[in-house]
């Protein structure tokens, strides 16, 4: 998609009416694109206000959010400045390279790796045990997955899980291969593991590896995901299987 | 998060307006510090703004409420992260809420696909509803006569969008529209409704 189509974007952005994938690449172009940004921010402030039908909730609800906060940290600060380099024009490698860059600390910067608090917000709906991990895992693919990580056409999908963690898939369709991140996302059950799945072009889930026993992923899929629609995690038997044996539990979908 | 020296905690930003939107970006920012009265006193400033916003969305009182309650605590995690320089106190928490609100109704989507397409048919876009309640207030009539600015299928785009939770695309097939078309529309009035009521830039 030109940068041109992308601006066109700005006003179905600001009333949240992008589809998750639309969402994302979308999100990737506003990090470098300070003339979007803007123009979002402009129309968030005209959309604020048609919602102007105002509805007192049940004083339960105040009860609720009062007594959550007192468990949840607010977030520090953002301090990394916001990038405001334009577009690079085709060519310019040194721009190219920070439009790159700045995709990379638009990652570190999202909510998802600083999601310590939501732990507190995990009472609901799971019976797994959490134990302190002590390390991340050693990642032996770092260059591999910082390739696909920065790679021009990087595209993030997000998903949030009930309990209020989250993962990230980036794939990058000239790199042909995808990356899971988890931030604080429940172990697998005592005897299970999560295991990743590519869906291949004819709609197949294709093993793509097993997540390691942590809270906490960097992991390079197994696999070709040049042409994969979606990347999916089932909990399998702690070995794996060849064909998912239960429902997913989450589901990517990945732009064409 | 030391202030910025020279602009002490609490002193009125330069050039915001006064009163309470000015209030909302002063509470934000010590709530975002842990002070949990200056939320309580948020909450009670915008609690029925943000339900009224995400009871029209999302339709079921139930889940209503478990969004506002979701949305509220994001606000308390999220506070360092509004930037006054970039918008209003306002806009940041409706901007939150609205996309919570849209989440819930596109997850509760998927568990129902079939449920919803059937809606979707079925569904008359509500101009009534707006109309009354953009009468509630002053500034509301002033959202009123910027409506009045927009083309009817601006309008209708946007409600459909903002409202609906619908995407663009998904507009565009209510409208009957071409794909792609939808977007335009949506962005051209609320460009139009922006400088009518003369928010932004």
């Amino acid at each position: 998609m030109t940068d041109h189509d992308q601006h066109a974007l700005t006003g179905a952005y600001a009333v949240d009416a992008l589809d998750a994938d639309e969402r994302a690449r979308f999100e990737a172009h506003l990090a470098t694109c300070a003339d979007c940004r803007e123009e979002v921010a402009s129309l968030q402030e005209a959309a604020a206000l048609l919602g102007t039908d105002p509805v007192e909730p049940p004083s339960s609800v105040r009860d609720s959010v009062l007594a959550g906060i007192a468990s949840i940290r607010p977030l520090p600060p953002e301090i990394t400045p916001v990038t405001t380099e334009p577009t690079p024009a085709p060519g310019d490698e040194l721009a190219a390279r920070r439009t790159r860059r700045s995709l990379v600390q638009r990652l570190a910067r999202t909510p998802l790796l600083v999601a310590a608090a939501v732990v507190l917000l995990l009472a609901v709906g799971t019976a797994l045990v959490r134990p302190w991990a002590d390390e991340a895992p050693q990642q032996p693919n770092l260059s591999a997955i910082d390739r696909v990580l920065t790679a021009a056409d990087a595209t993030r999908v997000e998903k949030e899980f009930p309990d209020g963690s989250r993962a990230v898939v980036t794939v990058s369709r000239s790199e042909g291969r995808a990356v899971i991140q988890t931030e604080d996302m429940a172990l697998a059950p005592a005897g299970k593991a999560y295991e990743l799945w590519l869906q291949n072009s004819e709609g197949a889930m294709v093993p793509a590896g097993l997540m390691p026993h942590e809270a906490d992923n960097k992991v390079l899929l197994d696999g070709d995901a040049s042409e994969a629609k979606a990347v999916g995690i089932t909990v399998e038997p702690e070995d794996g299987s060849s064909v998912p044996t239960t429902e997913p539990i989450v589901i990517f979908e990945l732009a064409a | 998060m030391d202030p910025v020296p020279g602009n002490p905690a609490g002193a009125p930003h330069q050039g915001a307006p006064a009163g309470a939107v000015a209030d909302l970006a002063a509470l934000l920012k010590r709530s975002a510090r842990g002070d949990q009265a200056a939320f309580a006193t948020l909450y009670d400033a915008t609690a029925a703004r943000v339900h009224g916003l995400v009871l029209r969305v999302v339709r079921d009182r139930a889940q209503s409420e478990e969004v506002t309650q979701e949305v509220f605590l994001e606000v308390w995690r999220q506070a360092s992260r509004y930037d006054d320089a970039r918008g209003s106190a306002l806009a940041w928490l409706m901007t939150i809420a609205h996309r919570k609100a849209v989440d819930r109704v596109r997850s509760a989507e998927a568990a129902s696909r079939r449920d919803v397409a059937y809606e979707q048919h079925n569904q008359v876009p509500d101009h009534d509803v707006t109309a009354e309640a953009a009468h509630a207030s002053l500034e509301a009539r002033r959202v009123r006569a910027a409506l009045d600015h927009l083309t009817d299928v601006q309008r209708e785009a946007i409600e459909l969008a903002y409202f609906g939770g619908y995407t663009h695309t998904e507009v565009a097939a209510l409208l009957d529209l071409p794909v792609g078309t939808a977007k335009t529309r949506i962005r051209d009035g609320l460009i139009r409704l922006r400088d009518s009521i003369g928010v932004g830039r």
